[in-house]
């Protein structure tokens, strides 16, 4: 007698296994319910209780259903399901890099307003002093923290550490961190700068970029060498030459033209945005009519480059 | 109730040739400054208004940090061109501060501060063209900048004004008629008809309250139905744009 063992049926789950390999466990049913829908506060997300609510949900006391508190589109991670607003402020995790502006100088550390609900803490212990020695800061550095950053000051640094009220704690260990020169500050909103390998690129234009995930972002002169030591809290500017001055000029309105159509931010749209630029003088960057333009271009070649790669 | 001006005419239209139960014509968009964090620009007939609203963010002055929640600060500016003589009214205008004072008390329990310890909540509106309801207009705008600012909050806020002209209830009154009528401004959460507001600044027979209570109820719902609609088109012009 032969047995014959049949495979175990495949369930109606799919098993959609997602970039980190995880796989999905929901029904392909109830997961369309959840793909790209927008909801507004008040309104019910799901009846079923077996889901755990992430930011922008809460429960009804009265009937004990969860609904959204923002207008936003329903993000969902298995069983997790949280709202995402589009405009909103920056929330922090660890090892995010932020640009910020120093607001206060306070006892041992500085506040830095970093687009957030709070503005985040850098403590004198988490800075290196300048020429790279390693030690205790002592009375004598709290008395000249000046020195390093005053208030108005802009710097790139990385989140240290979130704490449970949702501020941060910010640290610039490193020699890619620190203060900012020779260059031009834009805001877009934090939404639109996503989280990607490297966020310092040097553009073939000439120009350096360092786009913060708060939504802050640098345009400054090219440099090829790193800086000296010496000079990481330096507050002069290098000489910057009419040509690079142009350039940096022009970044920083293709950004800003972008932002106002609210197009993603990365190093790759900002050279389409500013290839598209040329035909203008940078003064007539900021019209909206030009805007317009650039942008459409804009998106015109990025939809070509996607169907090109899906090729 | 008899008034001295004529309200209501013989077809039974109203000064502006409305109905009882109309609406203003009611116009109204999100996402209009780029500096604010969130804003709406609304109209309801003739009353124009503009909001704006930043943070949470980091308190300006120590005596404004909660340590449990956010401190929401509401500040109303009326435009010197907004009403028919042209005249500057300081922000410590009594009246102002009190409809200030209104809008802030109707947001506190809604928003949920309770996420946004020590920070704070600027709203800020300014009255562009004056034509009548002015608490409800300010709610409404603050409720679509709100939104549009990603802040929490747990319902949508509605406001709408009623009266009663002729012992007849009539909804969303302008300024004419809210100078010769007794009025009732609501504001109500319209998932679960819970009201945080409601103000009546002169008297009311009794018997008519019940039906001019419902019908600025009825109001607040047609409110909701137009704000969520201007939400939802926002948002889903931001979500095409974003995903280029």
């Amino acid at each position: 007698m032969t047995f014959q063992f049949l495979s175990p049926k495949p369930s109606s789950y799919t098993n959609k296994v997602d970039a980190d390999g995880d796989i999905d466990m929901l029904l392909k049913t109830e997961r369309e319910n959840f793909e790209t829908k927008v909801v507004t506060p008040g309104e019910t997300i799901t009846h079923a209780t077996q889901y755990m609510g992430g930011h922008g949900t809460y429960i009804s006391p009265e009937t004990n259903q969860r609904l959204s508190s923002v207008a936003g589109v329903v993000d969902r991670v298995n069983k997790l399901i949280s709202i995402r607003p589009l405009h909103t402020r920056y929330t922090g995790e660890i090892g995010d890099l932020v640009i910020g502006r120093i607001t206060e100088v306070s006892q041992k550390r500085w506040k830095v307003d970093i687009n957030s609900r709070q503005d985040a803490v850098l403590l004198l212990s988490s800075i290196n002093l300048p020429g790279g020695v390693q030690r205790r800061k002592t009375e004598a550095d709290e008395l000249q923290m000046r020195k390093f950053f005053s208030e108005g000051d802009l710097l790139v640094a990385e989140v240290r550490e979130t704490f449970q009220d949702g501020s941060f704690s910010l640290h610039i260990r490193s020699l890619k961190y620190g203060k900012l020169r020779n260059g031009s500050f834009v805001i877009v909103p934090p939404a639109l700068v996503q989280r990607c390998k490297t966020h310092f690129h040097t553009l073939p234009c000439g120009v350096n970029l360092t786009l913060g995930l708060n939504g802050y972002i640098w345009v400054s002169k090219h440099t090829t060498q790193t800086v000296e030591e010496l000079a990481i809290y330096s507050n002069e500017n290098e000489e910057i030459d009419q040509e690079n001055r142009e350039a940096i000029a022009r970044v920083c309105n293709s950004i800003s033209a972008l932002s106002r159509h609210f197009m993603c931010i990365n190093d790759k749209m900002i050279m389409l945005a500013y290839e598209a630029s040329l035909n203008f003088p940078v003064k007539d960057l900021l019209k909206l009519d030009v805007m317009e333009v650039i942008t459409s271009e804009v998106s015109e070649k990025m939809i070509l480059l996607k169907a090109g790669m899906r090729r | 109730m008899s008034s001295r001006l004529e309200l209501i005419g013989p077809q039974g239209l109203r000064t502006d040739g409305r109905r009882f139960n109309e609406l203003r014509n009611m116009n109204c968009k999100p996402s209009v400054l780029s500096q604010a964090d969130g804003s709406a620009y609304i109209e309801q007939g003739n009353t124009k208004c503009l909001a704006a609203v930043y943070g949470p963010r980091e308190a300006r002055t120590k005596a404004q940090v909660l340590h449990n929640r956010a401190n929401i600060n509401v500040e109303i500016s009326l435009a010197p061109f907004s009403m028919e003589e042209r005249k500057k009214r300081s922000k410590s205008d009594k009246r102002i501060l009190e409809i200030a004072s209104a809008v802030k008390q109707t947001f506190e329990p809604i928003i949920m501060t309770e996420l946004y310890a020590r920070s704070q909540i600027d709203i800020y509106l300014q009255i562009l063209q004056f034509d009548g309801g002015t608490v409800q207009i300010c709610i409404n705008a603050a409720t679509l900048a709100i939104i549009d600012a990603g802040i929490p909050m747990k319902d949508y806020v509605c406001a709408c004004s009623a009266g009663c002209i002729d012992d007849e209830p009539v909804l969303d009154l302008n300024h004419l008629e809210e100078s010769n009528t007794p009025e009732l401004t609501v504001a109500l959460l319209p998932k679960n008809d819970k009201i945080t507001l409601l103000q009546m600044e002169s008297r009311l027979h009794i018997d008519k309250f019940q039906q001019v209570m419902e019908m600025a109820a009825k109001g607040c719902k047609e409110i909701h139905t137009v704000l969520d609609k201007a939400v939802r088109e926002n948002i889903k012009d931001l979500l095409k744009k974003s995903s280029i």
